[in-house]
């Protein structure tokens, strides 16, 4: 866990020496708490303090990464439990499940799809991150062309189930160079698979209903030099599993519990049914796990999961903006209608979704407000007439439209008579308070 | 190893609230419900047990809806023409609670009236035994104008009524008072509008014992993030002792989820958003279980299969975990 100042400082040699540029061992503490020095600014630190002071600015939960040819998926470095204290970092990678009694068609047939599937949402592409193997036949040479049949379809990163050190050797040996995530060890064969691990630099998963018992095989492991580890506590159950998915998180961050202190991984593909799949998989997403392991590959649940991950994951400090700029809508033609909104995120998607919905053509005029809604821009002055009139101009409005209508959003009426003065030539009108209610507007109103 | 797990001890518990009122309570439904109680977050039953189930209400409306999902009409069918019948149909897909929408107008466009929306309200308690929330359209003038005559022909019921903003809540609180109901008070996604709404209520003399509050959450895709944020700070706040944040909430997820267009526009739409009417569902669901999982007490849905899975994860979640 991290220190706190005070705690720093009773570890540095307290002499004041300003070798560190800081006037005071004190004023060096306080900087080193919040990571804005390295400790190696003192060369008077003492060895114990030293391994002290490296061991607390560890992160709470270990950064583990599954890389192949090109492509890296990670997850951990966490430190929050709540997505307000801070932000949530690394979203969790969605993997997809194919199994070594399928045939190297049916692998292609469910793989291909999903490595062509591409889907925008806010401006950004979302996409499956990776597959996962499980070996249902205990055979190593079906488990060996089943990763040699996903290899033929996609080079992203690669999950390998199954409990039997043999198996995983032989999908290992397809993925030469990249950084599988192993399925996984238990009480049973930790020491075989933390071998296997180590010898191929491959994360590996502990799994064990018991979170005691993870703990205690990630503390053997951990001494028997396999640090990159992903705890998988196999309870599929939606009470179970958001019990322990907290409790770990919990005594990771808040307890700095070290034997816990790794991502954790979700299995939706076992729910009974895709529609529990996609409830099962929506709660790892915002409780708390790294990786997924889905066993549907349908666009319709994908979208919403990924969507829900971008949401989720979204820096509360810094909401989304978008690129002020006149955005066309419906194809509109030069005698359609001026809509002026803001560039806070969601007012822009709120307002261009129901214009959309609607049918009707129109200009939208995203205006620049700071990223903020339309009453709070208001509020704060970052939404005037006179910056909306400016915006017109910059983005050369009166070029593209012959009508010159401008509907300003009825939440800043009162913007109208001096939107007037600034844009004489124009048409000035006052639409409704809410995006909901611009189709009827712009079917009835205009 | 034993790990000894932390447990949240806190100091603070949510209201306690119970809608709708049998006979004997001095009304006329067969069954209320009772939410809220809780000690500590969402299903976490190793610190404390919860107390009551979220709940699903399911969203009908007074008059077959104008802006509706092409999908959602094809389920409802013939009963969106008759608001007792399709409260009748809600219950038996598995509503808990009854929430009515009342419509700006009647479907020739003319205002709404009191004695229209009344008329709706009597008929939905004729044919179904569930608790109701009855809720305006949203525009202060007539809100006010069909929902006190509501809250009078329907003394007793405790019915809960709104939706109380900060810029109209006194006539509905009055008439609240007056008649024994309930109000959801809604605030636009913000801890500090949540708690001073719910004060201006405390000030006229409404207990808050009667008050469930929708901190307004968006849909997924379009702000679920900021609802799901706001509502995790509004039940810390609860558990932490705030006593101006220690109400049930009650959430609007079908009115959000159905208006994005992932649910509402099956056509000329990305062939990655596959099949629209589950693509639907999914939305509806989802953006349920995530804010039930923040702590929502109640939620209302639209489709019937949504509550269907709503419902089904709700009985898994409120399990204690053989574990635990």
């Amino acid at each position: 866990m991290a220190l706190s100042g005070i705690e720093i400082y009773k570890l540095l040699p307290k002499t004041n020496c300003k070798d560190c540029e800081f006037p005071t061992c004190l004023a060096f503490a306080m900087k080193l708490a919040t990571k804005q020095v390295e400790l190696s600014a003192c060369p008077h630190v003492s060895e114990e303090s030293q391994s002290l002071l490296a061991a607390s600015s560890e992160p709470p939960i270990r950064l583990v990464s599954l890389k192949s040819d090109g492509y890296e998926v990670k997850a951990g470095n966490e430190v929050v439990l709540f997505r307000h204290e801070k932000t949530f970092y690394n979203m969790p990678g969605l993997f997809i499940r194919v199994t070594d009694e399928m045939t190297s068609e049916q692998i292609q047939k469910k793989l291909k799809p999903a490595e062509e599937y591409l889907v925008n949402y806010v401006g950004i592409d979302l996409a499956v991150d990776g597959y996962a193997i499980e070996s249902t036949s205990n055979d190593p040479t079906k488990f060996k062309s089943a990763v040699e049949s996903v290899r033929s379809v996609s080079k992203k990163p690669i999950v390998l189930i199954c409990k039997d050190p043999k198996v995983i050797r032989a999908g290992l040996d397809v993925l030469e160079g990249e950084s599988p995530l192993i399925y996984a060890a238990d009480e049973s064969n930790w020491e075989e698979m933390g071998e296997i691990a180590k010898n191929a630099n491959a994360p590996l998963v502990v799994s064990s209903p018991n979170i005691d018992s993870i703990a205690e095989i990630t503390e053997k492991l951990k001494d028997f030099g396999v640090l990159n580890l992903v705890l998988d506590p196999a309870n599929r159950d939606l009470s179970t599993s958001l019990m322990q998915f907290t409790q770990i998180r919990r005594l990771a961050i808040k307890k700095d519990f070290r034997p816990l202190g790794y991502p954790v991984i979700a299995f939706p593909c076992h729910a009974p049914s895709p529609e529990t799949e996609s409830i099962q998989a929506a709660q790892a997403i915002t409780k708390y796990a790294g990786f997924i392991v889905l066993e549907t590959f349908s666009p319709e649940a994908l979208y919403a999961l990924l969507v829900l991950r971008q949401n989720i994951y979204t820096d509360p400090q810094k909401p989304i903006q978008v690129q002020p700029g006149i955005y066309e809508i419906n194809d509109p033609k030069p005698e359609d209608p001026v809509l002026v909104t803001t560039n806070f995120s969601i007012t822009y998607f709120s307002v261009a979704n129901e214009v959309e919905g609607s049918g009707q053509p129109a200009w939208l005029l995203v205006s620049e407000a700071e990223g903020m809604s339309v009453l709070t821009a208001w509020a704060a002055g970052n939404f005037d007439a006179e910056r909306i009139a400016k915006d017109v101009k910059r983005f050369e409005i009166a070029d593209k439209v012959t009508n010159k209508q401008i509907v300003l959003p009825g939440h800043v009426s009162v913007l109208s008579g001096e939107l007037e003065e600034e844009l004489p030539d124009w048409d000035v009108r006052v639409g409704p308070r809410e995006a909901v209610d611009l189709p009827a507007f712009l079917k009835q109103a205009l | 190893m034993s790990i000894e797990i932390p447990k949240d001890s806190w100091p603070g518990e949510v209201r306690t609230i119970t809608i709708g009122a049998t006979a004997e309570e001095g009304g006329t439904r067969t069954s209320t419900v009772t939410v809220g109680g809780e000690k500590t977050l969402p299903f976490m039953h190793f610190e404390s047990p919860m107390p009551y189930r979220p709940v699903v209400a399911i969203e009908i409306k007074d008059r077959k809806p104008d802006d509706w999902s092409q999908l959602l009409n094809e389920t409802w069918g013939e009963v969106m023409e008759n608001p007792g019948l399709w409260a009748k149909a809600a219950e038996e897909v598995g509503a808990e609670i009854i929430q009515l929408s009342l419509s700006l107008t009647d479907k020739d466009g003319n205002r709404n009236t009191a004695e229209a929306a009344v008329s709706a309200v009597k008929n939905i308690l004729e044919n179904t035994g569930l608790p109701i929330m009855v809720y305006g359209p949203g525009q202060a003038e007539i809100d006010n104008e069909l929902i006190v005559p509501i809250s009078d022909a329907t003394k007793g019921e405790r019915v809960v009524l709104g939706i109380c903003e900060d810029k109209n809540y006194r006539t509905i609180v009055a008439s609240a008072l007056a008649n024994d109901h309930l109000v959801t008070a809604r605030a636009p996604m913000d801890v500090n509008l949540s708690k001073q709404l719910n004060i201006l209520i405390q000030d006229m003399g409404l207990s808050l014992d009667r008050v469930l509050m929708d901190p307004t959450t968006g849909a997924l895709g379009y702000g679920i993030e900021y609802g799901f944020s706001v509502m995790e700070r509004l039940r810390l706040a609860a558990l932490q002792g705030d006593a101006m944040t220690q109400l049930p909430m009650a959430v609007t997820v079908g009115f959000e989820a159905w208006k994005t267009k992932e649910a509402k526009v099956g056509v000329d739409v990305p062939k990655t958003w596959g099949d629209w009417l589950e693509r639907s569902i999914t939305w509806e669901t989802l953006t349920a279980i995530s804010l039930i999982e923040t702590g929502a007490d109640i939620v209302s849905l639209r489709h019937p299969e949504s509550v269907k899975r709503v419902r089904a994860a709700i009985e898994e979640l409120i399990a204690v975990p053989a574990i635990a």
